[in-house]
């Protein structure tokens, strides 16, 4: 999956905003508008986007680890979001990619949740019910060429059963031990796929956070739109428990040897 | 190195549009052959997008009643959304009609509800495969606008043209000059035909990035089959859930997942 999320969903080309700038370096236009296609507004490409969402299986379980960062193009604009939303008492879905559809997303479920509440039939909605009503919605949004800007993990544990899914901009969906969204499905997935794979069922709660916690940090160091301020959730038998804000320690010392680019003359 | 300045707007003064593109490729391959009286689907089960693999098991190959398997191959969600429908439609068929729907009604069913999205197609490849009415195996395979053919092997999805030169020489002896005396046969036998699934699967998988992971594979048998020495084939696992009399296996490989 492409690190920068206003480019899914579209063709590659290299040579518009290398740099991934957008929106602060577009300029507006004044020229004329399409009066008949200007009467509906899709959403073309996202604005405040979240970045990776990290996901896997445990013993107990399932984790996830996103940071609180929602950018601006490349500014660093809002840094207290939470972009880990428990849904009812057994799920957490966890987001990347356009802050105010997640927001809306919420708004959807929060509907969805109080409905099926006051049905009062002893019946609730788990995990792979979350996540078919999202797969669901973010295809016809697709399917009506205004799709919903994110990448979405929903994690969740109910009937003794573990669940982890995604599902995109696009409705594509898809299962596995480990889940990550964004630049953390190009760094932090081998990573989580190394130590997890073939673990699920012996990995600790203590064991899982350290691997968050370390895959947390490869991809402070490395993903340019990220924060080392990030909250984990977990979703084991006693319900939903999503962390304070935390952060990992870090060592750039090593930057001061660095030769070649820069500001240093020698 | 790119103009850094290529952000402004083309020559023509209009905003530059880069539009949403609804569609993606998942990877993968799908393949099916039919003899006289059996019918073999089989698909991988790695889902990938570009150089990354989403996951190593999501299938590709469905049941849909117990003669009739269907395979999709392309854009996965289009896939997903679309075997869900089929199989409602065929729900509805039960219903109506107090039984499951036959094959070739199947094939036509498909056929109109790809078209029916002629302008907005489903990126999907599908494959067919099953028992008829007459009890004859059978494939039936759809381009994604629902043009379709009934066929005795099909190959399609990322390693279509690896596979489908070897089907062609393996199952119709493309290029292959009979003994004087000893004919060509009409129709493979089973155990020959699922050697011929598994080695044009692991072939793919040594010469395609984009298939690997795992075999899932669906045998069905006519009415009153033998059951061909299936039962000592590694790992196979029986899902008839009717008692109409076709027989419905699975069988699951694990194929390299580099």
């Amino acid at each position: 999956m492409d690190h920068f999320p206003m480019q899914w969903g579209r063709p590659r080309n290299d040579t518009f905003d290398a740099y991934g700038t957008y929106p602060v370096a577009q300029r507006t236009y004044n020229g004329g508008v399409d009066a008949f296609s200007a009467g509906v507004q899709h959403t073309q490409q996202p604005i405040v986007t979240g970045t990776s969402v990290l996901a896997i299986k445990y013993k107990d379980g399932v984790m996830m680890a996103a940071d609180n960062l929602a950018s601006y193009g490349s500014l660093a604009r809002f840094k207290d979001i939470q972009r880990l939303h428990p849904v009812g008492t057994n799920t957490v879905i966890g987001a990347g990619g356009d802050m105010s559809d997640f927001q809306y997303i919420q708004a959807l479920l929060d509907e969805l949740m109080i409905g099926e509440f006051t049905e009062q039939d002893g019946h609730s909605l788990g995990p792979s019910e979350i996540h078919e009503y999202l797969s669901h919605v973010m295809y016809a949004r697709r399917s009506k060429m205004d799709p919903l800007w994110n990448a979405l993990i929903v994690g969740g544990f109910k009937d003794g059963k573990r669940f982890l899914s995604y599902v995109d901009l696009l409705g594509t969906t898809y299962s596995a031990s480990t889940l990550a969204t964004g630049y953390g499905s190009y760094i932090a997935q081998p990573l989580l796929r190394k130590a997890v794979e073939g673990n699920e069922d012996t990995l600790t709660e203590d064991e899982a956070v350290k691997i968050l916690e370390q895959s947390m940090k490869v991809l402070f160091y490395r993903d340019a739109r990220s924060l080392n301020k990030y909250q984990i959730a977990k979703i084991s038998a006693d319900g939903v428990a999503i962390s304070e804000s935390r952060s990992v320690e870090t060592n750039w010392s090593f930057a001061e040897g660095i030769r070649g680019y820069g500001a240093q003359t020698q | 190195m790119p103009d850094m300045i290529a952000l402004s707007h083309p020559a023509s003064g209009h905003p530059q549009q880069r539009q949403f593109n609804p569609y993606s490729e998942n990877g993968g391959t799908i393949l099916a052959i039919s003899g006289a009286d059996f019918s073999v689907i089989a698909g991988d089960t790695r889902q990938s997008e570009g150089y990354s693999i989403q996951t190593r098991y999501a299938p590709k190959v469905f049941r849909l009643t117990d003669k009739a398997v269907l395979a999709v191959n392309g854009f996965a969600a289009d896939g997903n959304m679309f075997v869900k429908q089929v199989r409602q439609r065929l729900e509805w068929y039960r219903h109506a009609h107090a039984k499951d729907m036959p094959l070739r009604a199947i094939a036509r069913l498909i056929q109109t509800m790809l078209y029916a999205r002629r302008f907005f197609p489903y990126y999907v490849y599908n494959i067919l495969g099953g028992i008829e009415e007459d009890g004859s195996g059978a494939v039936y395979s759809f381009d994604p606008v629902g043009s379709y053919e009934r066929e005795s092997c099909r190959a399609a999805g990322a390693a279509q043209s690896l596979v489908q030169p070897f089907l062609d020489n393996q199952i119709y002896f493309k290029n292959q000059v009979p003994q004087p005396g000893h004919p060509h046969p009409k129709h493979l036998p089973l155990t020959t035909v699922i050697q011929l699934v598994i080695d044009s699967f692991t072939s793919a998988t040594e010469r395609h990035i984009e298939v690997g992971d795992g075999l899932e594979m669906f045998v069905v048998l006519a009415k009153g089959s033998p059951l061909y020495g299936l039962e000592n084939i590694d790992g196979v696992q029986e899902m008839t859930a009717t008692n109409d009399g076709e027989r419905l296996f699975v069988v699951r490989r694990n194929l390299k997942r580099d």
